[in-house]
């Protein structure tokens, strides 16, 4: 037996009240940090998939939903864009490298996009089995596909129109799967890649009743666009947006603007925890301050003992230590798992997966802030514990 | 052993107490008796070092109490003194066991041996396991005894142990607490208005 021991039976010993306390400050723990849990996994995530892209140039249309679904895999195409008009665009001086994607298809729910080689070294990925596509209706498989799907190297698949599940399918068009890829931890992850001939022609047979479209009326999707100097960045998008009928977007531009738009929900919302947390301390603190009230006469006993006023306001200050460290535990473990379900539907419905269990910064100042909690909350009974008169409360008896 | 010498206590000015002098040698138990309001529990409280005495001298076991510091106080009071209260008090999340545990942690020692024969000894060692609110009021009774001298302490106080109890049960505990004196070796200073005790002290000064 000891006054560490002691202090936890005591928490044992009024589950109810303790475990309010303990439930308030879990709930403030736990929502701040799945705030910034979700905030920093999206933003590494979004980040991560920015890379190497400055502009991105598509139909017009809103420019979020540009970068959305020409960067990011998420929304649909503002529309189609001809390619000689991107054969422009890219032939412009100002322009390092340009990469074409194409959208069309899609396989049970996963993009099929047409795109250049380059796209896949935009990406770093690296083919685990198999080999490159050399003809067209040859296809590269990203990691997070043929995991889900079990697809194998020469597997054939019969895509679907449009980019959701339920489009009517080609029969003509058959994917032939020719390479696996490896996890690169970025959206080829979710992607099935081939040539952009391939889905020319896919497109060309099922519309053949306008065949009579000459061989220059190809359309892409989106171009990614790497300026040569970044100094660019400022005026070509705005040359293209006024001077022709394309849409240039800034994904870096784009995205932040996204966050602000989200920010301001997740700064109210951490606003919120934070009082939750200051609750839980009033709430410590009462706590604390009855069982004072109630477990008086044990404090006399305990003086008469021969404890010293110190060791039981020690006893004092670690049962609240106790009760909000593992609060804060606990309130971690509940991110974790908000960040698991998150993560998980996020998967369901845009393929994307967010998982990573590391403890933040901002989550060493959360455990900093419980420890506080704990220590104010129970700094007054301390102090009346220190300065009880052991004599008048055992005369009162 | 104990010496008490003009002892006098003012609470807040207004009740004032004077003591009469006691003098106790080694090995002799001692009965303090007095009505309600002569300042039986100020003199116990004087007595444990819960309280100072605004002036006059307390020796106990050749130590000067009103010289002591309140951290010396306590550090004496768990090497010397186990106390009876009227009114049995625990740490009520506590099992007997560890109540025990408790004192003796407090003293920093650790015994297991020592509280299980003071249990057998109070007839309750099947109770050790048991929180203290499930036991009745006999053997909280004795728990309390228990934990008074589950440090070996050469002094026992016992305030009013038999105020409220039938005469059956009176002489049953007072002979239990002088039983527990002799057998652990510790002197004995009950304090009480009840005037069953007499019979059982030699030695005996009314308040």
């Amino acid at each position: 037996m000891n006054i560490f021991k002691l202090s936890i039976k005591n928490i044992f010993n009024k589950p109810l009240s303790s475990s309010i306390s303990l439930a308030l400050l879990v709930l403030g723990v736990g929502i701040i940090s799945l705030l910034l849990q979700l905030n920093t996994l999206i933003k590494d995530q979004m980040d991560n998939n920015l890379r190497g892209i400055d502009m991105v140039v598509g139909a017009k249309g809103s420019p979020l939903q540009l970068i959305l679904s020409s960067v990011y895999h998420i929304d649909s195409p503002t529309g189609n864009i001809s390619l000689a008009e991107a054969e422009t665009i890219s032939n412009n001086r100002m322009v390092g490298s340009s990469i074409k994607i194409l959208y069309g298809d899609n396989y049970k729910g996963f993009r099929i996009v047409g795109a250049e080689k380059k796209f896949i070294e935009l990406y770093k990925g690296v083919i685990k089995e198999g080999k490159d596509w050399d003809n067209p209706y040859e296809v590269l498989v990203g990691s997070k596909v043929y995991e889900k799907l079990k697809i194998n190297l020469g597997d054939e698949l019969i895509s679907s129109h449009g980019l959701r599940e339920t489009g009517q399918s080609h029969d003509e068009g058959t994917f032939k799967v020719v390479g696996l890829l490896k996890p690169s931890n970025s959206v080829i992850d979710q992607l099935i890649i081939t040539s952009p001939q391939s889905v020319w022609d896919i497109h060309e047979t099922h519309d053949h009743d306008e065949h009579e479209h000459e061989h220059d009326n190809r359309e892409i999707t989106a171009m990614l666009i790497k300026f040569k100097s970044p100094m660019n960045i400022i005026q070509f998008p705005r040359q293209i947006n006024e001077n022709t009928n394309l849409q240039a977007a800034v994904p870096s531009y784009e995205i932040s603007r996204l966050f602000k738009l989200f920010g301001f929900g997740i700064e109210t919302l951490s606003y919120l925890a934070y009082l939750i947390i200051i609750v839980s301390g009033f709430s410590l603190f009462i706590n604390l301050f009855n069982s004072m009230r109630e477990r008086k006469y044990e404090m006399a006993l305990i003086r008469t003992l021969g404890a010293s006023r110190f060791q039981l306001s020690t006893m004092i200050i670690f049962e609240s230590l106790v009760l909000t460290i593992s609060g804060f535990i606990l309130g971690l473990l509940f991110s974790r798992f908000g960040v698991m379900f998150v993560s998980s539907l996020m998967e369901e419905s845009i393929n994307y997966n967010l998982n990573s269990l590391k403890i933040l910064n901002e989550e060493y100042w959360l455990l900093g802030l419980s420890v506080l909690i704990g220590v104010v909350s129970s700094l007054i009974p301390a102090i009346q514990v220190y300065k009880m008169n052991i004599s008048k409360i055992l005369a009162d008896a | 052993m104990l010496k008490t010498k003009e002892v006098e206590f003012n609470y807040d000015n207004q009740m004032f107490f004077k003591f009469q002098n006691i003098d106790l040698n080694s090995n002799e138990n001692l009965l303090i008796i007095g009505e309600s309001g002569v300042g039986k529990t100020t003199l116990m409280h004087l007595l444990a070092g819960l309280l100072k005495s605004n002036s006059g001298s307390i020796k106990l076991f050749d130590k000067e109490l009103n010289q002591m510091s309140s951290y010396q106080l306590d550090s004496f009071r768990k090497n010397n003194i186990g106390i009876v209260f009227q009114r049995p008090h625990f740490v009520n999340s506590l099992t007997v066991k560890e109540n025990l545990q408790l004192a003796q942690y407090i003293a920093n020692k650790n015994d297991n041996n020592r509280i299980e024969s003071i249990l057998k000894n109070l007839n309750i060692f099947e109770k050790s396991n048991k929180k203290t609110n499930q036991l009745s009021q006999g053997e909280k009774q004795r728990v309390s005894i228990a934990l008074a001298i589950v440090n070996s302490p050469k002094l026992i106080l016992a305030d009013e142990p038999t105020s409220s109890l039938d005469d059956n049960n009176c002489s049953k505990v007072i002979k239990l607490l002088k039983k527990q004196a002799t057998d652990f070796g510790a002197q004995l200073i009950v304090i009480t208005h009840d005037s069953r005790l007499k019979k059982h002290f030699k030695k005996s000064i009314e308040l």
